[in-house]
């Protein structure tokens, strides 16, 4: 058997029930990846107590035939999910101590699941980020390296610590977020998978919020089927949040068949990029290609707003976050600034909020101030709801016409240094999201698969956006084109 | 639209985040820049069209008005940076 850390967990679930190996070794050999990994600094919060009572907890329930398919896997948790008793800062100053007297729904149900939990993972501060390089962390570092050269890059962001775990095998697989493609932008960089489900799959609640009408959790993983098995036991109807889908969850594993003879898959033209880099473009009609071979139907189609996306999502999530990041005030929970004589609330406040946001943040929630202020909100944010109804439609009449999924590049390039983007205007580091952004506005699922690596030996990732709610056809589709790009490649070991 | 300092002052004391008075003329610009990315928007013909309130046609479920939880005042409390007698406590709110 491989080293156990590097199992999918696929493969662990069924090492596991046939007895090969157990929980607790499983997890001993993640916590030993992890101890050895500090360069990478994926893991902020490390929790080996915790990981080894539940790994012990799982192996008993697994001897008692009680084992629900994600029982006695190790993986990370995403920092920016509230976990009971355990640091959970978002990556914020802010929130610096904040320990929830609670447990967020997602990661309680992986818990219950069986799921083990190595740690929190490193992140873009409040997930508002492209390079996981606004961390109070400091900067996540992807295991990648071009060839030939020991330049630190980035392993995407916002989800950037989950994405450098993975792909490092820290874990066998991580939670993550996606606001405007922060599970599949990383993904993409680190040649792993990550679905974004639709809007709604996944309860919000316990996860900090950035922008609610964009965010949902999702899985990163180092498979289709891994992606197909995490996603079913992260979803489902929940009571405590109140756009959470009361909708039957599928077994989505069990729809990888790999068949999509006859399935329609739309090519949109407005994707073409002035200025795309050639491997992109080679990458994407190679993907196209695949599929046209395993039987599916390439068809060109239109999506009239796509430009329109990004502009329209940072006036909307800045919004959002100005609104979600009130609550940040140094009274109920965090960090509080130290105030002088003489200061009343509101220069507590102040204070409070500029020494705990790092400057991305507070440049987010005051253009989000900004377009909500008095005399501003219709030029700005209502005509940016308006739109996103446009973005939607896009999407609606194209699946009216009977595409089932739609191929895209996930991003526009591979990924690049840290500190490469440091003299750019934050314009240029919203680019990233570009391919991926129309999907969180228009709430459908979206998934990122490694399909390729570039001239200097990176990988690059293709999206596929499906119809809502349809999951798991999209994966079987992802499962479809995974199986045709056979992408293999691992980071080379320098850590 | 172009942002000046005294604007960007406005919008960070809305905001309630300190900014110093050397820091907004850098403020101002960056406000600017994502600004003139965003105008873009005004290329679209939007007559007509509804502002999204929610992505997923979907109508609020409702529930039963009743107490479902409660008495933890020490859980509540238990992460603020100060807390006295049960209660949060901030600096003098009035005169």
């Amino acid at each position: 058997m491989t080293e156990l850390n590097k199992l999918t967990l696929s493969d662990a679930r069924d090492a596991l029930r046939k007895g090969d190996t157990t929980s607790v070794e499983l997890t001993e050999a993640c916590l030993k990846a992890i101890d050895a990994a500090d360069a990478l600094n994926a893991f902020v919060h490390k929790t080996p107590e915790i990981a080894l009572e539940r790994a012990k907890a799982a192996d008993a329930r697994i001897q008692a035939g009680d084992a629900p398919a994600m029982c006695g896997l190790p993986i990370g948790i995403k920092d920016l999910f509230c976990t009971k008793g355990v640091d959970s800062q978002a990556a914020s100053g802010i929130l610096e101590g904040f320990k929830p007297e609670y447990e967020s729904t997602v990661s309680q149900q992986l818990q219950d699941s069986g799921a083990v939990m190595l740690g929190k993972l490193n992140m873009d501060e409040f997930a508002m980020g492209s390079s996981n390089e606004t961390s109070v962390y400091g900067n996540a570092v992807s295991p990648w390296r071009r060839e030939g050269d020991d330049a630190p890059l980035t392993p995407g962001g916002s989800s950037g610590g989950s994405a450098a775990a993975v792909a490092a095998d820290l874990c066998l697989a991580a939670t993550g977020t996606d606001t405007g493609g922060s599970i599949r932008q990383p993904a993409a960089f680190t040649g792993i998978t990550g679905i974004k489900p639709t809007y709604g799959r996944c309860s919000r609640w316990g996860v900090v919020a950035f922008a609610s009408s964009l965010d949902q959790a999702g899985p990163m993983t180092k498979s289709v089927r891994d992606a197909a098995m995490m996603l079913e036991a992260m979803c489902g109807h929940d009571p405590k949040d109140s756009t959470s889908a009361d909708l039957a969850v599928p077994n989505f594993e069990a729809m990888l068949t790999g068949d999509i003879k006859g399935k329609k898959i739309g090519i949109p033209r407005e994707y073409r990029m002035d200025g795309m880099p050639a491997e992109i473009e080679k990458l994407w009609s190679e993907g196209a290609e695949m599929l046209r071979a395993a039987g599916a139907e390439i068809v060109d189609i239109s999506l009239p707003h796509t430009k329109y996306a990004l502009p329209a999502y940072y006036v909307i999530a800045p919004a959002e976050a100005s609104s979600n990041l009130a609550r940040y005030d140094g009274v109920r929970y965090g960090q509080r600034a130290t105030v002088e004589a003489g200061d009343g609330i509101t220069e507590m406040y102040e204070k409070t909020r500029a020494a705990g946001f790092g400057h991305e943040v507070q440049r987010r929630v005051m253009v989000g101030t900004y377009v909500l202020s008095a005399g501003f909100y219709d030029a700005y944010y209502n005509r940016a709801r308006k739109v996103r109804t446009l973005i939607k439609k896009d999407f609606e009449d194209v699946f009216a016409q009977g595409i089932d999924a739609i191929l895209t590049p996930a991003t526009p390039s591979a990924a690049f240094g840290l500190g490469e983007m440091t003299d750019a205007d934050p314009v240029q580091m919203y680019l990233n999201d570009v391919f991926t952004v129309t999907v969180n506005l228009a709430g459908l699922p979206g998934v990122s698969v490694p399909t390729g690596l570039d001239s200097k030996g990176l990988p690059l990732g293709l999206q596929l956006i499906g119809r809502p709610w349809e999951e798991g056809d999209l994966l079987n589709t992802a499962y479809a084109l995974e199986s045709a790009a056979g992408f293999v490649a691992k980071p080379g070991q320098w850590w | 639209m172009s942002i000046d300092q005294s604007t960007a002052a406005k919008v960070a004391k809305l905001a309630r985040i300190k900014v110093e008075e050397d820091a907004l003329p850098a403020l101002a610009d960056e406000f600017n820049t994502i600004l003139g990315f965003i105008e873009q928007l005004n290329e679209v013909d939007v007559e007509g069209v509804e502002p999204m309130t929610s992505v997923t046609p979907q109508r609020l479920k409702r529930r039963v008005d009743e107490v479902t939880d409660g008495n933890q005042q020490d859980k509540i409390l238990a992460n603020a940076p100060d807390a006295r007698e049960g209660f949060f406590a901030v600096p003098k709110v009035v005169e």
